[in-house]
């Protein structure tokens, strides 16, 4: 007896927390990975003889593309909002989130009804998708590189302004290095979101992994073989994540200080030196982007909206209105908790393997919400049974369904898929913790719960904040997984969007999908407020 | 917190899914009924309320994608909720009963009904045909009377067509190798993206417009979309009306046919209220609100057409196995990766 209460003593426990969630929430994706117990070389040799080579250009196309576009946009808005004061900064500085509210597939479906009323021009191309994508999954890069601009220290403008290094030197020898884990990890989720996408790719014609994934299984009727394709996708993701965590294995990125809370106390732009870009270029750079990713996309939409709507509808709309956001909400909260969780166990538990655990569990963001919705249901299925059995065997009757085609079949399913959103955020919060700050609390005696309630709680509150907001609207325009897996007469305003708009009705789709992008603003804007 | 999530959520919004009070009616048995339909909701509920309204049965709707909802039906096994499956095409109900998924229908089914199962495991609400559409100013409805026309040199760079990843398309295919043979099937798409004016992007409504600003002199596409658009706001019924309805092979095999349809799931539970719900859509009321609501074709041949349906033209459709084209679905999609049509 002994023994095994020192066995449970010696136990690291956050080890079995993070490897207990791990493993639950990679359930759905190691289902999917399971197909390939069962190979068809036939058919694997005919997507080899025709599409698979096109998928794969245009795939890894449209996610570099996606990646540098919302890289470029991300950072340049970053370093000018938190850099230089210009006309209108204050504001942009909130509103550039906004475009984060906006499906990709509505903007693409916006845009390409606006350009054919006029006759421009066909968006409906692979550098159309690329732009438009970019367009509204740039904020995920620049929600964190703005966190990582504004929390490094002056010290080193100030080191490096002695040395004569210019701004723009400085912004790509020392700025742009250290923010480095936090752009990336903001282009990974854009690039994921991208490589999963399967509405844009679907409506612009353009062939991708994505689209071949769903032509395989809706139109062969192979949905082995589309799991694979998806699995395939995973695989290839949690390679690259690999390779770039490997890349900077030997390099830590702490913040030893608070940042300056005063951020017009900048030692560059508050010399004499003329900063290397005019402030009304500024002014007009931010005003464009915004304008282009979410202001004339919207004012379109609501101008389909008015012409479309119905008053007799406004009973159901605020329905809809409630479902999705109580969903979004309480799934953002629980996301967010389970990130906390699965970040700590990384730091504290004792067990390197963790950190690989949580990695894995996190690739659902990669998988096309349709695939990991069966890849939930699965497991999910297997164990209402056997809770069916078991229930049987005990009462002598049977008691259903209790987790398919339930709340908790959805909610799992939103926490695999975007898991990595929020725990991006937190484990980069976490990472510019010195780990010394906690040997020092755990030597004064406090427990862990203290050194989170407070030490780290105040300092992560930004990055908690960002996960939040970033789960809440993701799970707000999720649509596939949604569809598949809601309960009975349950419709959110996604569903509602993309039912006319599939139906090709994007006049009557205008009214719950400007709805999304308004209801998105909400915590974007308390988000902002709460930051400053 | 997590327990706190989970518990809000469930306790504001669980009343949604849980079963309605038992409602004791004697003209069914059942007080609700379960339905997956690949239908979108706003096309389908209406008839569903009228029925609800009429049987005191309470109707539970889940919409999606066919494949994604019979995937859902199947993992979900012997204790799925479902009763019933509508889908919008005949390929999704050939797989579902090959998959096991539905049973025989015991509904009393009018004598019209052609278009069913022989072992009445599903039944057709409504046709969808697939005609060649043509801008009038630019061809002469003469120059094309049948698919094979489409492949004609004349029309090089001329033809617009949707993604092969669209079921329409794959059946259209599918159809083509029953009645010409797989040789001739992939001949014939090969030539189709010879002909090319672009490559395939947008849907059926898109495919349309696009013979109007000039991409293409020569379509294909659903009449569903073609009547729609003749329905709705000025700048579409603009467009649609400058678009003429070529019905191909009228002296041989006829138009491209698919259709809507309902099924009886395996695992039913309310069986007698999915039997009533079937015959209640095959009634004149409910096949009347698709000809002239949603722009379907009846299957029930009394009705008569609504004002957009009739201006569009009678024809002769294909008379093949349905069953057989959604077996073949597959390999038409295999012929058309081949052709190389995205």
């Amino acid at each position: 007896m002994a023994v095994i209460i020192n066995k449970w003593r010696e136990l690291d426990r956050w080890f079995v927390v993070g490897a207990g969630l791990s493993v639950i929430l990679a359930l759905p994706v190691l289902a999917i990975l399971f197909s390939y117990s069962h190979l068809s070389a036939e058919l694997w040799r005919h997507l080899y003889d025709t599409t698979l080579s096109e998928y794969l250009t245009n795939s890894v196309l449209l996610t570099l593309g996606v990646g540098l576009g919302s890289m470029f946009l991300g950072v340049a808005l970053a370093w000018c909002v938190t850099q230089y004061t210009f006309w209108g900064r204050g504001f942009f500085e909130w509103a550039l989130l906004l475009p984060l509210a906006m499906p990709a597939y509505i903007i693409a479906y916006t845009y390409t009804g606006m350009f054919d009323q006029f006759g421009w021009f066909d968006s409906r191309t692979l550098l159309g998708a690329i732009v438009l994508m970019s367009l509204v999954l740039y904020p995920y890069v620049y929600i964190l590189a703005k966190t990582a601009f504004s929390s490094q220290q002056h010290t080193y403008q100030d080191a490096a302004a002695s040395l004569g290094v210019t701004h723009a030197r400085y912004f790509f020898k020392v700025a742009l290095p250290i923010a480095r884990p936090a752009v990336f990890t903001g282009m990974a989720l854009a690039m994921m979101e991208a490589l999963a996408d399967y509405g844009t790719v679907a409506y612009f014609g353009i062939s991708t992994f994505t689209t071949g994934i769903f032509r395989t299984w809706f139109g062969m009727g192979e949905m082995q073989l589309a799991s694979q394709l998806a699995g395939a996708l995973a695989v290839f993701v949690l390679l690259v994540l690999g390779l770039e965590k490997y890349s900077r294995r030997n390099m830590r990125f702490y913040q030893t200080q608070i940042p300056h809370q005063d951020m017009r106390v900048n030692t560059y732009t508050n010399t004499q030196s003329k900063p290397f870009l005019s402030p009304l270029l500024m002014s007009v750079f931010c005003l464009v982007v915004l304008a282009v990713a979410f202001i004339i996309p919207v004012f379109q939409l609501c101008i389909w909206a008015w012409e479309f709507a119905e008053v007799s509808v406004i009973d159901e709309y605020l329905s809809l209105v409630s479902n999705s956001f109580l969903l979004a909400f309480s799934t953002s909260v629980l996301i967010v908790a389970l990130a906390l969780l699965l970040s700590y166990a990384q730091r504290f538990s004792t067990h390197s393997q963790v950190s690989g655990l949580t990695q894995f569990a996190a690739l659902g963001y990669a998988i096309p919400g349709t695939v990991l919705a069966i890849g939930v249901l699965q497991p999910l299925g297997w164990l209402d049974e056997q809770i069916n059995v078991l229930w049987a065997f005990v009462f002598d009757e049977y008691i259903g369904l209790v987790f398919s085609g339930t709340f908790v079949a959805l909610m799992f399913a939103y926490c695999v898929r975007f898991l990595s959103v929020a725990l991006h955020n937190t484990q980069n919060g976490l990472e510019r913790i010195k780990p010394n700050v906690d040997d020092a609390v755990l030597t004064l005696g406090l427990g862990r719960l203290r050194i989170f309630s407070r030490i780290h709680l105040p300092l992560l509150k930004k990055s908690i904040l960002a996960a939040g907001i970033l789960v809440f609207v993701d799970v707000l325009k999720e649509l596939p997984a949604t569809l598949i897996l809601r309960p009975f007469n349950f419709n959110t305003l996604a569903v509602k969007a993309f039912e006319y708009a599939t139906d090709e009705r994007l006049l009557a789709a205008a009214l719950p999908s400007v709805t999304i992008v308004l209801v998105g603003i909400i915590p974007v804007i308390l988000l902002t407020r709460a930051m400053k | 917190m997590k327990k706190l999530a989970v518990a809000l959520v469930l306790s504001l919004l669980s009343p949604l899914s849980l079963p309605s009070m038992a409602l004791a009616n004697d003209n069914v048995v059942e007080a609700e009924l379960n339905i997956y339909s690949a239908r979108k909701e706003v096309l389908i509920k209406p008839l569903l309320d009228k029925f609800s309204e009429q049987y005191n049965v309470k109707i539970n709707l889940v919409t999606g994608k066919a494949d994604a909802l019979l995937a859902r039906a199947k993992s979900e096994g012997q204790f799925s909720p479902v009763d019933i499956i509508i889908t919008t095409d005949v390929g999704r109900l050939a797989r579902a009963k090959s998959q096991s998924l539905t049973q025989p229908m015991t509904a009393m089914l009018p004598e019209f009904v052609t278009l069913k199962d022989q072992d009445n495991h599903w039944v057709a609400l409504t046709t969808r045909n697939r005609p060649i559409l043509i801008n009038p100013l630019t061809v002469d409805s003469n120059a094309i009377t049948s698919y094979e026309d489409l492949i004609k040199p004349i029309f090089k760079g001329r033809v617009c067509i949707r993604s092969s990843s669209n079921i329409y398309n794959q059946s259209l295919v599918a159809a083509m190798i029953i009645q010409k043979g797989e040789e001739q099937a992939l001949a014939w798409s090969k030539g189709l993206v010879e002909n090319f004016a672009r490559r395939p992007k947008g849907g059926d409504r898109d495919q349309i417009k696009a013979l109007v600003s000039g991409v293409c002199d020569v379509a294909v596409a659903n009449t569903y979309y073609l009547a729609a658009m003749r329905n709705a706001d000025e700048a579409s019924q603009a467009i649609a009306n400058q678009v003429k309805v070529i019905w191909p092979n009228q002296s041989d095999r006829g138009v491209h046919l698919n259709i809507s349809g309902i099924a009886i799931a395996k695992h039913a539970k309310n069986i007698h209220a999915a039997n009533l719900l079937i015959e209640t859509m095959l009634q004149k009321e409910a096949q009347y609100w698709y000809a002239n609501t949603n722009y379907e074709y009846p299957v029930d041949p009394s009705i008569e057409w609504s004002g957009t349906l009739k201006a569009m033209g009678t024809f002769k459709h294909e008379s093949i196995d349905l069953n057989q084209v959604g077996e073949l679905n597959a390999q038409a999609l295999r012929i058309m990766d081949k052709a190389g049509w995205r």
